[in-house]
């Protein structure tokens, strides 16, 4: 613990730099109980997803009803956990699902994951994406709430290079960076974040 | 995108450029925020390193094209996509319309690429009946206005708010707010269904990785993800310059790409796409994934001695974000679809030279771009190479020709120079400037005053100035260039002055002419080729120990291009090597070789400041000695902001383009003026000629003097 201690906190710096949220926890299940929180918490006064709020276009607003109760999408995982979180969502009403996420391209609230490995250097996320419900879930979800064991922390990508290697050459296979949350500078050179992707990156520390 | 015919009407776009005050002021914030952030992002890095190390590893792929591209594609088809190559831009679209056909595909989302819009794939997309949207955001907002992108990475900088509002009303249908953050929002709304009813999706690549057959793609919205997993078709259109070995290759450019490009640290997101996935839309559970690869002249670029570094390009936008032009005109005006200048490069190669023709003229040769590019390109020398290679093509203009031909003639250059002294009396009114140009000049000059030829010239005094030195320390052999032998002999005399107090014995070669740098500019290679040889003749190098000049641009030139101008003759190489070693401007011998002392100068504090120009600053990087300078010749050193961003000069730039000239102009003399110093020093007869006319014309009391001369004014 003591040896991952500077990289964590140079993780933490980095992502904090690219508006990312970072808590820690000691455990996957205080990590469940975090994601209902702030699933909860989220939006208090309304159920919309982002941007349905604002005058559409007729089929613009048609996808905006896909959505009628706060979501949190878990896919990818382990099946106790994620009876766990289900437990948990629904002792506040909120819906858990880890798939089907084709019928919910509207939006879900939240999009609860564990990273494979994180770069301190930049802040960085790293996730096998190989699944398409994982991959659509954490852009779909207006927060994405990710668990980075610490254990799994490098200071630089050129120090993932063997662990990267072994995951670009299965095939088919998705990998993902993930920094901060989905961004766009496109207009007036403005940061806005939220323009495809979550509007906020959440990212739970876990002391392993 | 380039429409003029001609350079007029090229020109008359310009001035249009100008006055669109929401476009300059943009790019002024732009220009000043991305040198901070970009000064911020590699901050503690080896930069130069990190340069040196991109450029190594993108000329060993582009040698090895060949070999990665079946290298990837053994790896990419084993994994289950269809690898295509396309030799031309045509090839390409019908290849990608083809796929698109034998999908049953009907609507088709983008996420950004250049290479996309090289081959102007929607154009050929929406013509076979296919809708296409583009994703990025950016992007999206310049298709619905049916125009091109003016920057790479920004497509849409060069539009307000108000106008983003206003097309978005008119898309949706609805009136919306000009608020940024909700028009963001409302883009989120929009395209979200473009990618729900997408059967197919268009990504472009910015590495195509042999080692794993992986296509790697750098965004910050998201949207690339999202384009290649809900269609189920996915293509890849990809350059073959974005092969690269393997996934270190792709790491290092990511550390130097996000970072050059806007001062990230790295894109929101990286995907890394192994073969086709998994796909629920798709009937199989599987997607479909092709990747086209791009030739349109790259392969025979790679075999190109001289042209081979443009496939360096990580297309990062930095050579437009640091531009002079760029920040006065924006990309509609200096590029067609690529922009900066990496743009006025490959608009010949990948467009023609129709659409080159003009833009490659509007180069100031500052620099600036070289001096950021993360492929070490020689942006400024490819840009004139270009430009003489379509004169090559399509004729020398008369007045291009006519200078190439007197240049080469020291004699008859020299005799004409001393008539146009006569013939100037009666429009210099007896002050040392050509008070009335005829009209046809006046017109676009009058931003500043011209100066009159000198008296007497440098060449004409030098027997009598000629420091008597016995048992001298140092042999320095002066080359004047024409504007200090011509009109400004007082500043060469300054420096001669300064050199004999020193015990250094000054020879002045009489045989000199001009370095030969306006007829490189004006892309008359001969000429250029020929005055290098006859100057460096002149110098008989191995007689000296420094050639030392007080015109920086003549430094530059002198040291930088004659090796590269003359390379390749035998009977000259070792000459000219010798000559180009013993080129040393004129600040950083009396700095770093004299070592003059402040004992030898009366302080009286005066407030100075500094314009550093282009080609001493990037040409030659001495930027401390000059600055130096000044507090050891007693004066207060105030500095100016933008201190070393061009004056606008640019040898015949400023003739060719004297409203941009003009602008440049104004921003300096805006900079110096606000230091409140009465003197402005530099280092390039030059620039003084600009900055010194510009400050006559309206009327300023700040006064302009070369380094030397205010050094030799106060010498004990
Ligand atoms: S040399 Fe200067 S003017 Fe020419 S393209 Fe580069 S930055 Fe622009
Ligand atoms: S030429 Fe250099 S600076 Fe310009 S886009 Fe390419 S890599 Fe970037």
């Amino acid at each position: 613990m003591s040896e991952s201690q500077p990289l964590s906190r140079l993780f933490e710096e980095k992502a904090k730099a690219v508006s990312a949220v970072v808590s820690k926890v000691t455990s996957l299940e205080q990590a469940l109980a975090h994601a209902v929180d702030l699933c909860d918490k989220k939006d208090a006064c309304q159920i919309l997803v982002s941007g349905c709020e604002l005058p559409l276009s007729a089929t613009g607003e048609a996808l905006c009803e896909t959505k009628q109760q706060k979501i949190l999408a878990a896919p990818g995982l382990e099946p106790k956990l994620f009876a766990k979180l289900k437990e948990l969502a629904a002792e506040r009403g909120i819906l858990c699902i880890d798939t089907g996420m084709r019928q919910r391209l509207g939006g879900v609230d939240i999009a609860f994951t564990v990273a494979d490995f994180g770069i301190a250097e930049t802040g960085t996320l790293v996730f096998d994406s190989n699944s398409e419900e994982q991959r659509l879930a954490t852009m779909i979800a207006e927060f994405h709430l990710a668990v980075l064991p610490v254990s799994k922390i490098r200071e630089k990508s050129f120090d993932l290079e063997e662990e990267l290697l072994a995951l670009l050459q299965k095939s088919p296979s998705y990998t993902a960076f993930v920094t901060g949350a989905s961004r766009t500078a496109d207009i007036e050179r403005v940061l806005a974040l939220g323009v495809h992707g979550p509007l906020e990156l959440h990212i739970l520390l876990l002391e392993d | 995108m380039q429409t003029a015919k001609d350079l007029k009407e090229y020109r008359a776009e310009l001035r249009e450029a100008l006055d669109n005050e929401f476009l300059r002021q943009a790019m002024d914030k732009f220009a000043v925020a991305y040198r901070g952030s970009r000064a911020k992002a590699f901050a503690g890095m080896d930069l130069k390193g990190l340069i040196a190390d991109v450029a190594q590893a993108k000329d060993g792929a582009a040698q090895r094209m060949d070999e990665l591209l079946s290298e990837f594609t053994a790896k990419a088809e084993a994994a289950g996509v269809k690898v295509h190559v396309a030799r031309t831009a045509l090839e390409a679209n019908e290849i990608i319309a083809a796929i698109a056909k034998e999908n049953g595909v009907k609507k088709i989302v983008k996420s950004k690429s250049m290479t996309a819009e090289e081959i102007h794939l929607n154009d050929h997309l929406e013509g076979q009946g296919y809708e296409v949207t583009e994703t990025d955001l950016g992007e999206w907002i310049i298709q619905l206005r049916h125009e091109g992108p003016t920057h790479m990475v920004m497509p849409a900088i060069h539009l307000s708010r108000n106008q983003v509002a206003d097309l978005f009303s008119e898309v949706t249908g609805t009136k919306q707010e000009v608020d940024i953050q909700k028009l963001v929002k409302v883009a989120r709304r929009e395209l979200r269904r473009k990618f729900v009813e997408a059967d197919m999706g268009i990504s472009g690549g910015n590495f195509a990785i042999a080692e794993t057959g992986t296509i790697a793609l750098c965004t910050n919205e998201g949207n690339a993800r999202l384009v290649t997993t809900l269609p189920r078709v996915h293509v890849a259109l990809v350059g073959l310059d974005k092969l690269t070995p393997s996934i270190n290759d792709a790491l290092r450019v990511i550390k130097a790409l996000p970072r050059n490009a806007t001062g990230q640290a790295i894109t929101s997101y990286v995907s890394w796409i192994t073969g086709p996935g998994e796909c629920q839309s798709s009937p199989d559970g599987k997607k479909e994934m092709h990747v086209v690869f791009l030739d349109n002249g790259r392969r025979a670029l790679a075999k190109d001695p001289m042209f081979s570094q443009v496939l360096r390009c990580i297309r990062c936008g930095a050579c437009a974000n640091v531009c002079p032009v760029y920040r006065l005109v924006g990309g509609h005006q200096l590029g067609h679809i690529y922009i900066g200048a990496i743009g006025l490069i490959l608009t010949y190669f990948y467009h023609g030279r129709e659409k080159a023709k003009n833009l490659v003229q509007n180069c100031i040769n500052c620099g600036a771009c070289k001096a950021v590019c993360a492929g070490g390109i020689d942006l400024p020398k490819l840009i004139k190479e270009v430009h003489a290679r379509i004169q090559d093509e399509e004729g020398h203009p008369l007045q291009s020709q006519l200078l190439g031909k007197v240049l080469k003639s020291r004699k008859l250059f020299h005799a004409l120079l001393r008539s146009a002294k006569a013939v100037q009396k009666p429009i210099t009114g007896g002050t040392p400037y050509l008070r009335h140009l005829p009209m046809i000049f006046a017109k676009d000059q009058n931003f500043r005053a011209l100066p009159a030829i000198a008296e007497t010239p440098f060449r004409d005094r030098f027997e009598a100035l000629k420091p008597r030195v016995s048992s001298p320390k140092l042999r320095v052999a002066l080359f004047s260039g024409c504007v200090q032998d011509f009109v400004y002999p007082e500043q060469a005399e300054a420096a001669v002055k300064i050199l004999g107090k020193h015990n250094v014995d000054v020879s002045f070669p009489m045989d000199q002419s001009c370095c030969g740098l306006p007829v490189q500019m004006m892309g008359e290679r001969e000429a250029s080729r020929s005055v290098a040889e006859q100057n460096v003749r002149a110098f008989d190098p191995a007689s000296c120990d420094y050639i030392l000049t007080l015109c920086a641009s003549c430094a530059s030139h002198l040291k930088h291009g004659y090796p590269d101008i003359l390379a390749g003759d035998p009977k000259l190489d070792v000459k000219v090597r010798q000559f180009a070693d013993r080129v040393i401007d004129f600040s950083s011998f009396v700095h770093d070789v004299l070592k003059v002392q402040p004992e030898e100068f009366r302080k009286d504090g005066k407030k100075v400041t500094y314009h550093s120009p282009c080609h001493l600053c990037r040409g030659l990087h001495v930027t401390e000695a000059p600055r130096a300078l000044m507090g050891i010749g007693g004066l207060e050193y105030i500095p100016a902001e933008e201190e070393d961003v061009c004056c606008g000069f640019g040898g015949t730039y400023s003739m060719k383009f004297p409203e941009l000239s003009a602008e440049l102009l104004k921003k300096k003399l805006a900079n110096v003026e606000k230091t409140g110093a009465e003197l402005l020093l530099t280092d390039c007869p030059g620039c003084i000629m600009q900055l010194r006319g510009g400050l006559e014309a309206k009327g300023s009391t700040v006064k302009v003097a070369h380094v030397a001369e205010a050094l030799a004014e106060r010498l004990k």
